[in-house]
């Protein structure tokens, strides 16, 4: 196993890239946890991503880069945080082609997706919007050949092995299985994004409208 | 009409309300944001005694008009521009007070692109995750102006002008951004390091508030296949399929999936904000900056 790896990003900010998404995630949870302790120095933005960490705004990044190389990491634990549960009418128009493309009838394809269990692994595309890992690769499915001019809010969109929610409508080439009435972004709440970086997910099947 | 408020009289090209921008959401899919050129909108906030971080007007290419509906002092900093009050000329770079009702016209950038024009307590619209900026990439904060919107300002606080007037910013013949390597500067080939180096570029009129965009020779990739989503930097210079590089600018995406070949230094990104289309760029590529 290759530990993770420093990479420079100009003058105030440092990429570490992990060799999977889960070693991502335990850093992520590592520093998190640490700049609540007080033990990390100043750090502007923690940016996780599919394989990296990105520390933006860092007085030394060299530094920094020593300190967390010496840093024994405990792996992510499942169970470990509240799991939030997200309603799911499972009624989008690609949920047919999503089923055959996995080779199983719709109904289990609801099955297999409402019983994974998820994880944000991290966030972008557009405030709130999360990338969900938990299927696994061999559920992997390709965007849209022709993205939509318009998904709306609230669907429940799949691309490779990432399931997202949109949080507004927006252009997106995801396949959409399904449709939630979950408010995921408010700038108003506390905090704004109801899905934040390491938050577990399930989704919860409803009858369709 | 003794409001402290200002209606739009003339919107212009693109006229957003910006401050030093959102911070601490990266993580969210939340951009940065904040006005282009930062020591521009700051010097403006100086002039009428504003905090650094109050919100200001930023223009883009030809200006804008507008009414404030109370006595107040403002000032127009960043792209040189004629400035009138009720259409009589006044400074530019330098605080002016303005008769309630009078119309305040920021005229057509003389060189540059972004003017900025501050008012004595700051535009007060509603903060959004403690930011007043509009963020085009999202759609956070107030959305650009439209003719007739009205615009709520703030009370002036007790700060006297740090500044009694702006030096006008010399004519840049030439945009020269410095670039650091890194993170994926090993995606590229050996002789994309040397294009991006020698390279005669040129700044491209699809650029705007989330990337500076190039006209030049192409950087070839070294390394082919898709990179896994990763965080984006102020200042990043990420290589999309066509090869040309894109400065990343206040409104960039949190995370992209194109590699970065460097990253060029915030002090540097002012000086690009006011680089108007087509004027030529070199990039000056080297570890000790």
């Amino acid at each position: 196993m290759s530990g993770p790896r420093v990479l420079p990003v100009g003058d105030h900010a440092l990429l570490v890239e992990l060799e999977s998404g889960e070693a991502a995630g335990a850093l992520h949870a590592e520093l998190v946890r640490r700049r609540a302790a007080g033990t990390l120095p100043p750090v502007r933005e923690i940016v996780p991503a599919a394989r990296t960490v990105l520390l933006d705004g860092v007085d030394d990044p060299p530094a920094l880069a020593a300190r967390l190389l010496t840093w024994d990491i405990p792996p992510l634990k499942a169970g470990a945080q509240e799991t939030v549960e997200i309603p799911v009418r499972y009624d989008g128009p690609d949920l047919a082609e999503v089923a055959a493309r996995w080779g199983v009838p719709e109904q289990e394809a609801v099955r297999i997706h409402s019983s994974a269990g998820f994880r944000v692994a991290f966030c972008g595309f557009a405030p709130g919007f999360a990338y969900l890992t938990g299927l696994g690769e061999r559920y992997a499915v390709p965007r849209r050949a022709t993205p939509r001019t318009a998904v709306p809010a609230g669907s429940v969109a799949l691309a490779g092995a990432y399931t997202g929610v949109y949080p507004r409508s927006s252009p997106g080439g995801w396949q959409l299985i399904g449709s939630t009435d979950v408010t995921l972004w408010d700038p108003h709440r506390e905090p704004a994004a109801l899905l934040t970086p390491g938050t577990r997910v399930r989704f919860v099947p409803q009858a369709p409208r | 009409m003794t409001d402290r408020a200002l209606s739009v009289v003339r919107a212009g090209a693109l006229t957003s309300v910006q401050d030093e921008g959102r911070f601490g959401h990266a993580h969210l899919g939340v951009p940065r944001s904040g006005a282009l050129d930062l020591p521009a909108s700051r010097l403006a906030n100086r002039l009428v005694g504003n905090a650094p971080g109050a919100a200001v007007l930023e223009t883009t290419l030809n200006g804008c008009a507008v009414r404030p509906r109370c006595a107040v002092t403002v000032a127009v900093t960043g792209a040189p521009c004629p400035v009138t009050v009720d259409g009589r000329a006044v400074a530019w770079g330098a605080a002016v007070r303005v008769p309630s009702g009078a119309v305040v016209e920021v005229g057509a950038a003389t060189r540059g692109v972004r003017s900025y024009l501050a008012f004595a307590g700051g535009v007060a619209v509603e903060p959004v995750l403690a930011s007043r900026s509009t963020d085009l990439l999202s759609g956070l904060g107030p959305p650009p102006l439209r003719d007739g919107a009205v615009l709520p300002l703030g009370r002036p606080g007790r700060g006297h002008p740090y500044a009694d007037v702006a030096p006008a910013p010399g004519v840049a013949h030439e945009l020269v951004l410095r670039v650091r390597p890194g993170p994926r500067a090993d995606w590229f080939t050996p002789d994309a390091q040397r294009v991006l180096a020698t390279g005669r570029y040129r700044v491209s009129s699809a650029s705007n508030r989330i990337g500076l965009r190039t006209e030049g020779p192409a950087l070839r990739r070294a390394v082919q296949g898709e990179l896994p989503s990763e965080g984006m930097v102020l200042g990043a210079v990420q290589v999309p399929p066509d090869g040309l590089p894109v400065v990343f600018l206040a409104d960039h995406p949190t995370t992209g999936g194109y590699p970065v070949i460097g990253v060029v230094p915030e002090s540097d990104l002012a000086a690009a904000a006011q680089a108007a289309p087509g004027t030529p760029l070199r990039f000056v590529v080297g570890r000790g900056l």
